[in-house]
């Protein structure tokens, strides 16, 4: 079969982190391809290389797209030869109307260099009418849904006279029948001749839909798999519905399996009381018509570290902030008990005033004051601790701030140093100082060593082993499935906002947590 | 549990490096305290050329005592109005309307004073009273429905304008009683005799020298036994001293004019009030945070919409403050009194150091990059400079030192 691209011997390094190692790729014209991996495998690196907003150049390795070697410099080079790529974010201005936006830096002119209007709209209706939408292409796009959108940017990838389409998790913001009707489009796309990647976290519409799998892990290649040459060829495994079971497990495997490779200090583990407890805790998104956490119950006692694991979409940070005084979402229903007494914070205050704290999973934009100093930042979430009738007392603010600067290992010259001038480690410490000063009963912790290297990492999980023997009780987020295993007593798993499993450590595997998460709902592989 | 020991010498090794870390209290030189705050120190070199320019290019007249005193008076309701604009600005809003309220405040105490004669004071109070009204209605678009303060106080601009103009019914009123005029005029003046010089000025100059010397010792004392860096001690005798000469010259200039004027008491105290609550309350220090990053505020738990809501009621009342001042040194309330006045507002906190982004200002910088533009003005106006120059003069000096600071910030690229 011919091969509309291929990738070879990618190699994609950022200042300290190599995010791409010689990762290879080809594509055979007209197949769907997947590409599946852990948050962070590289799969969104390889596909802005692929489209050129890593420009040529800053990267090693070549690119052949239809027999031909290609440099692109930009998206507007990559467009110009058929390869559109579509974010999970969606990239619609939603007070445009659908014809504006497919015609968007695309637009039909006529005479004089002015729009042709008539012709833009009669173009439009025809591509919406080939991605199966009837809508009025005058109508902003704001005011439709999630799915209809997502339809709207595959017509506006083919009015690019797209050849090779990259969708990215394009139905990790729809519900099932908008998923089944994508996917359905995709596979009515692929007998026109389009070819088309992949990237999605949910393993049962990959191995559905897809003709060719290639999974990635730590920036390399695992392997590419292909559903018409008899997958797991050793295992003797047949067609019908167990195969892609099989297929599952195999891509499974490949996502997760590698050494544990950051070390974890020891902990004994002795869990007391109850802490927190959830019950039926539901979200809706802010703005769409979905529910983004669904019936979620949890627990949490003291001295006990808790996983939750999901993948990217899975409504985990929006857990968590929903219950941090209600910072996410809307229509939030459920209980909320810390150390047994029912709580209900409607703001971060109350709900720092009942026991619970929160670091974000994005601590530049949601969880310092890049320009203020060390001091200010710790002292930021417990000022009150520190000043009597609304006065400051600068200079316990400086104890403070000196204490935690040795109790956690903060390496900066000066607590008046500005954060941002701190490294990503230390930047994650000032942080947990923060919630440690303010003293929370739980601690919520999301990706607490994203973006840090491994011996800070290090220097976190102790912290977290010193809170949990001081009683406290730390429920963790995280994408790194090594680090839950490593620092976890229990594990939850999570996927499209609601809770397939629980695991206790002992019989936790990456294998297991990975397959609960890639579950659709429960009781469904 | 997969768990691993980590080599006990990188622990050793860091805990080390942590400690030569704590233990580092030494003192800074000028070098380091120069750069640190480059931002900041700027604004004052900026401001001690900029007087020595105009001292020279009017023979000295910028420097008289009766200049002096002039520039007190002329610029006092607009260094009030930048104190509480630097706040909204370091918020990260802005307040456009201020002017309007100056004339709204005026209009109500004159209508009152003059017109219905009641005491001098009952119009300070209930002008005070509309100003806090006034703050809290832009505080409550603002804070709770979500406006953004540009589109509030652009509105407010025009709505207090109108007010204005129905509470004069479209006529200037005048003259008001002797004790309000006082207020923007008066001076106090031989309460401890001196011969051709007003002894009292001078005695609470020192006073004020004391104070910060006094303060600035405390502070040091205090930092060097929580082990913060100082500065070494040569170089803080150095800065009071100088602070000292400043102040002095001041006072003595003043007593050899008309003495101490009663507005400049008001201006003082309010500085060091407002200097102190953005320093060292929770208050304060929220407003920073909330300029800083708005996320990060709300997401540690500062009541972010309350703290902005204060923020505009504040502003109104400071804009009373100088309503009140402005109608007592022009003796009267006119429909157009405060036009423009939220501009130079505006511009003296940008030109003291404060980030167009939010997050970063001082109240003490305000006070500079007003006086700044004072002494570009009333210079200016002493060479006789034409109106359009001066104009276009102070429109270059705003840009030059925003851009400064965005020059700045692009420097440390390392923050943001």
């Amino acid at each position: 079969m011919d091969t509309i691209l291929e990738m070879r011997g990618i190699t994609k390094t950022f200042p300290g982190v190599t995010a791409l190692e010689n990762v290879s790729l080809a594509v055979r014209r007209g197949e769907i391809h997947a590409i599946c991996g852990e948050n962070g495998a590289g799969k969104s690196t390889l596909m802005q290389v692929l489209s050129g907003v890593h420009s040529a150049g800053s990267y090693d390795g070549e690119i052949v797209f239809d027999g031909q070697p290609v440099q692109f410099h930009g998206i507007r080079d990559s467009e110009a030869v058929g390869v559109v790529i579509i974010h999970q974010e969606l990239a619609l201005v939603p007070y445009l109307s659908v014809a504006e936006n497919i015609f968007l830096g695309n637009e039909r002119r006529g005479r004089g260099g002015l729009i042709d209007w008539n012709r833009t709209n009669a173009e439009a209706t025809e591509l919406l009418a080939s991605v199966g939408l009837d809508e009025n292409p005058v109508t902003p796009v704001a005011q439709l849904g999630v799915g209809k959108q997502q339809l709207v940017e595959i017509a506006k990838a083919l009015s690019k006279e797209v050849r090779l389409l990259i969708l990215d998790e394009p139905t990790a913001a729809l519900n099932d029948t908008d998923s089944a009707h994508l996917l359905d489009l995709l596979r009515r796309l692929r007998d026109q001749g389009i070819t088309c990647i992949l990237i999605s976290h949910k393993l049962n519409e990959v191995t559905a839909i897809a003709d060719a799998i290639t999974v990635l892990r730590d920036g390399r290649t695992v392997e590419t798999l292909r559903t018409d040459d008899g997958v797991g060829d050793g295992d003797g495994v047949g067609d019908g519905d167990g195969d892609s079971g099989t297929m599952q497990e195999r891509i499974i495997r490949g996502m997760v399996g590698r050494d544990l490779e950051s070390f974890y200090p020891d902990r004994e583990s002795d869990p007391g009381d109850e802490v927190l407890r959830i019950e039926d805790w539901t979200v809706w998104h802010p703005t769409q018509d979905r529910k983004v956490v669904d019936g979620v119950s949890l627990t949490v006692r003291a001295g006990e570290v808790v996983g939750i694991a999901g993948l990217m979409g899975a409504g985990r940070t929006e857990l968590a902030m929903s219950v941090f005084g209600r910072s996410y979402g809307r229509d939030i229903s459920g209980r909320l008990f810390v150390r047994g007494r029912e709580v209900r914070p409607r703001s971060v205050a109350e709900a720092i005033d009942n026991g619970i704290a929160y670091a974000t999973e994005d601590r530049k934009r949601y969880g310092l004051n890049l320009i203020e100093d060390v001091r200010r930042n710790i002292s930021a979430a417990a000022l009150r601790k520190l000043a009597s009738r609304g006065w400051v007392d600068g200079n316990e603010e400086i104890r403070v701030a000196e204490e935690s600067r040795n109790h956690l290992g903060i390496r900066t010259t000066s607590v008046m140093t500005a954060v941002g001038k701190l490294s990503g480690g230390n930047q994650q410490k000032v942080v947990l100082a923060k919630w440690l000063f303010a003293d929370p009963d739980v601690l919520i912790l999301d990706e607490p060593t994203r973006g840090i290297d491994v011996g800070a990492k290090y220097e976190i999980y102790t912290i977290i082993n010193r809170l949990v023997a001081a009683g406290k009780a730390v429920l963790v987020i995280s994408s790194e499935l090594p680090e839950l295993l490593g620092v976890c007593d229990r594990v939850y798993t999570l996927a499209a906002g609601r809770i397939t499993g629980e695991v206790p450590i002992a019989e936790a595997t990456q294998e297991n947590l990975m397959a609960l998460m890639t579950r659709d709902r429960e009781g469904v592989a | 549990m997969t768990s691993t020991q980590r080599p006990p010498a990188e622990d050793r090794a860091e805990a080390q490096s942590a400690q030569a870390a704590a233990l580092h209290t030494g003192t800074s030189n000028l070098r380091t305290l120069v750069t640190r705050n480059v931002r900041q120190s700027g604004i004052y070199v900026a401001f001690v050329v900029i007087v020595a320019l105009f001292a020279i290019l009017t023979d000295g007249v910028l420097l008289s005592p009766g200049n002096i005193t002039n520039i007190v008076l002329q610029y006092s309701y607009i260094l009030v109005l930048a104190i509480g604009m630097v706040i909204v600005i370091i918020a990260g809003h802005i307040d456009l309307s201020v002017g309007s309220v100056v004339a709204l405040t005026g209009a109500v105490s004159a209508v009152i004073v003059i017109q219905q004669g009641y005491a001098w004071w009952i119009g300070i109070v209930v002008a005070l009273l509309v100003g806090v009204a006034v703050g809290a209605w832009q505080g409550f678009w603002v804070a709770y429905v979500g406006i953004p303060a540009f589109i509030v106080t652009l509105a407010g601009m025009l709505l207090f304008r109108g007010l204005t103009l129905q509470v004069l019914d479209n006529i200037s009123l005048s003259p008001f009683p002797a004790e309000y005029q006082r207020v923007a005029n008066g001076f106090l003046n031989g309460l401890l005799g001196g011969q051709g010089y007003d002894a009292f000025t001078l005695f609470i100059g020192a006073f004020a020298v004391a104070g910060y010397a006094i303060s600035g010792f405390r502070t040091r004392v205090a930092r060097i036994r929580y082990r913060q860096p100082v500065e070494s001690f040569p170089l803080f005798v150095a800065r009071v001293l100088a602070v000292g000469a400043v102040v002095m010259a001041f006072a003595w200039q003043l007593a050899h004019a008309r003495g101490l004027p009663i507005v400049l008491i008001i201006l003082g105290l309010l500085v060091i009030t407002y200097a102190v609550v953005t320093r060292q309350t929770v208050f304060g220090r929220q407003v920073y945070a909330i300029g800083g990053n708005l996320s990060a505020a709300l997401l540690s738990g500062v009541r972010v919409r309350t703290v902005n809501f204060w923020i505009f009621v504040n502003m109104g009342f400071l804009s009373a403050v100088a309503g009140v001042i402005y109608s007592s040194r022009s003796n009267g309330a006119q429909p157009a009194a405060g036009t423009m006045f939220e501009l130079d507002a505006i511009a003296a906190a940008f030109i003291g150091g404060a980030a167009v982004t939010g997050g970063v200002g001082t109240v003490v910088g305000a006070m500079v990059g007003g006086l700044i533009m004072a002494v570009m003005s009333n210079g200016m106006q002493l060479m006789g400079v034409d109106q359009s120059v001066q104009s276009v003069v102070k429109g270059l000096v705003l840009m030059l030192a925003v851009a400064f600071d965005i020059w700045n910030k692009r420097r440390g690229g390392a923050v943001r």
